[in-house]
């Protein structure tokens, strides 16, 4: 396989890695408001927030985007394809995300809390520097492990079209005859983004406040 | 718009062939990697450092890698190693080669919570190897890797749909067809949705409901 070919697999791999970025910070935003809602004393945000979760972790995220592909454009909105795989990516990376800060949430020591209101702090100041930092602390590995599975669950966008790594390597393998050291070749950019990820979600770690040292 | 679900139903016997397909993959599959799972990690507990080493990085591998890749390199890079599979059996090795690195991390993480003063106690008696997976680490372990594998089965349940991929004729390939032939792509794919989350559903509610009858039964003191 020449070097040309691999390039291209590289030029692809941005898009693989724009796309998971972009997803997994939407998808975060998304799982705060969700995670609100499982948390909320309203029974009705917290019935919303459970079928939310339920309905995102129980469908194929594959189904998910198809769904969305092609709902979009039947109730008037026409949208370029890579923002339905943003789309379909954020909502299924949110719905597991939401689980996790719930987690995280919910494991803030309550004493913390209380004392917390007792030297009079504000609901809001409690929220960003009490429980915000606790819960980004304890979920911080569970939110590395998630950028791991939607960098590996982006290859699925290329059912709606865009050229990116899993698209490319398709391309390649069908213009070229050469399936085995092109997927093989993918394969290995994957693993080595994933290792990328996983190293500096490590480091990333390390410095947060409050890790064991 | 227009949602006229009777034009999806008009095709039952299809739908219910696909669905077929469907389940009886992520079954063969979700046991084939359980058992092959199983057996790998078996062999990287009593297997020497060297064999240890060697599968862990086939795991890194399988692990780290998206599943499309894998599937598509069984399916299309097979034939030029010799190995020429249809559609349905290259879907169901792929899904019980990706299944079986995940199934082996469970596995070995319930091995290591087995004490290993009971390993050493069977060991001390004259046990074999095999007598001390069945006799000790299985049992003590087996509360322990319920749950995780209860999630797997279910992952491997949703990954059939990347089948489709590949040209499986299971449901989603099944539905996407009517889709197109009838220009109804949003009520096929809506009953699709909610065929995956009964099903998903169901199969968490039973699992469930193993897990607490044999926790009430507490047979193994763990």
């Amino acid at each position: 396989m020449s070097t040309k070919l691999f390039e291209l697999l590289l030029q692809a791999s941005i898009y693989t890695v724009t796309i998971s970025v972009v997803s997994i910070l939407i998808g975060f935003a998304i799982s705060i408001i969700v995670s609100a809602m499982l948390l909320s004393r309203q029974r009705l945000f917290m019935l919303l927030g459970q079928v939310f979760i339920s309905f995102f972790r129980g469908v194929p995220l594959l189904v998910q985007l198809l769904l969305i592909y092609n709902l979009l454009p039947v109730i008037g909105i026409n949208v370029p394809s890579i923002v339905a795989a943003v789309v379909g990516l954020s909502l299924c990376t949110a719905a597991y995300q939401a689980e996790n800060l719930r987690g995280g949430f919910a494991s803030v020591p309550s004493g913390l809390v209380e004392s917390a209101e007792m030297v009079g702090l504000t609901p809001m100041q409690i929220f960003r520097r009490i429980k915000a930092p606790i819960a980004l602390r304890l979920t911080f590995p569970a939110l590395v492990n998630e950028a791991i599975l939607i960098l590996k669950a982006s290859s699925l966008v290329s059912v709606v079209g865009i050229v990116e790594l899993t698209r490319m390597a398709q391309d390649l393998a069908g213009s070229t005859f050469l399936p085995l050291e092109i997927f093989a070749s993918a394969g290995l950019i994957y693993l080595a983004i994933n290792w990328i990820v996983a190293l500096a979600g490590g480091l990333i770690e390390r410095s947060l406040p409050g890790a064991p040292r | 718009m227009t949602f006229d679900i009777n034009v999806i139903f008009s095709h039952l016997p299809e739908i219910a062939s696909g669905a077929f397909v469907t389940i009886v993959i992520w079954i063969v599959a979700a046991l084939a990697a359980a058992v092959l799972g199983f057996l790998v990690a078996v062999a990287r507990r009593f297997g020497g450092v060297l064999f240890d080493r060697a599968f862990g990085i086939v795991i890194a591998v399988l692990r780290g890698t998206p599943f499309l890749i894998q599937i598509f390199l069984v399916y299309y890079g097979g034939p030029f190693v010799g190995l020429s599979l249809n559609p349905i059996p290259a879907g169901v090795v792929g899904l019980s080669i990706y299944g079986a690195a995940y199934f082996s991390e469970i596995f070995r993480s319930g091995f290591a919570a087995v004490p290993k003063g009971h390993i050493e106690a069977g060991l001390c008696v004259g046990l074999t190897h095999t007598q001390i997976v069945r006799r000790i680490l299985l049992p003590e372990m087996t509360m322990l890797v319920l749950p995780p594998s209860l999630n797997m089965t279910i992952i491997l349940m949703k990954e059939t749909a990347v089948l489709s991929i590949i040209t499986v004729p299971e449901l989603t390939a099944t539905l996407s067809a009517i889709g197109s032939q009838q220009y109804a792509f949003v009520e096929a794919l809506f009953v699709l949705a909610l065929f995956y989350w009964a099903l998903v559903e169901i199969t968490g509610w039973l699992g469930r409901l193993a897990e607490t009858k044999l926790t009430r039964f507490r047979f193994f003191n763990i």
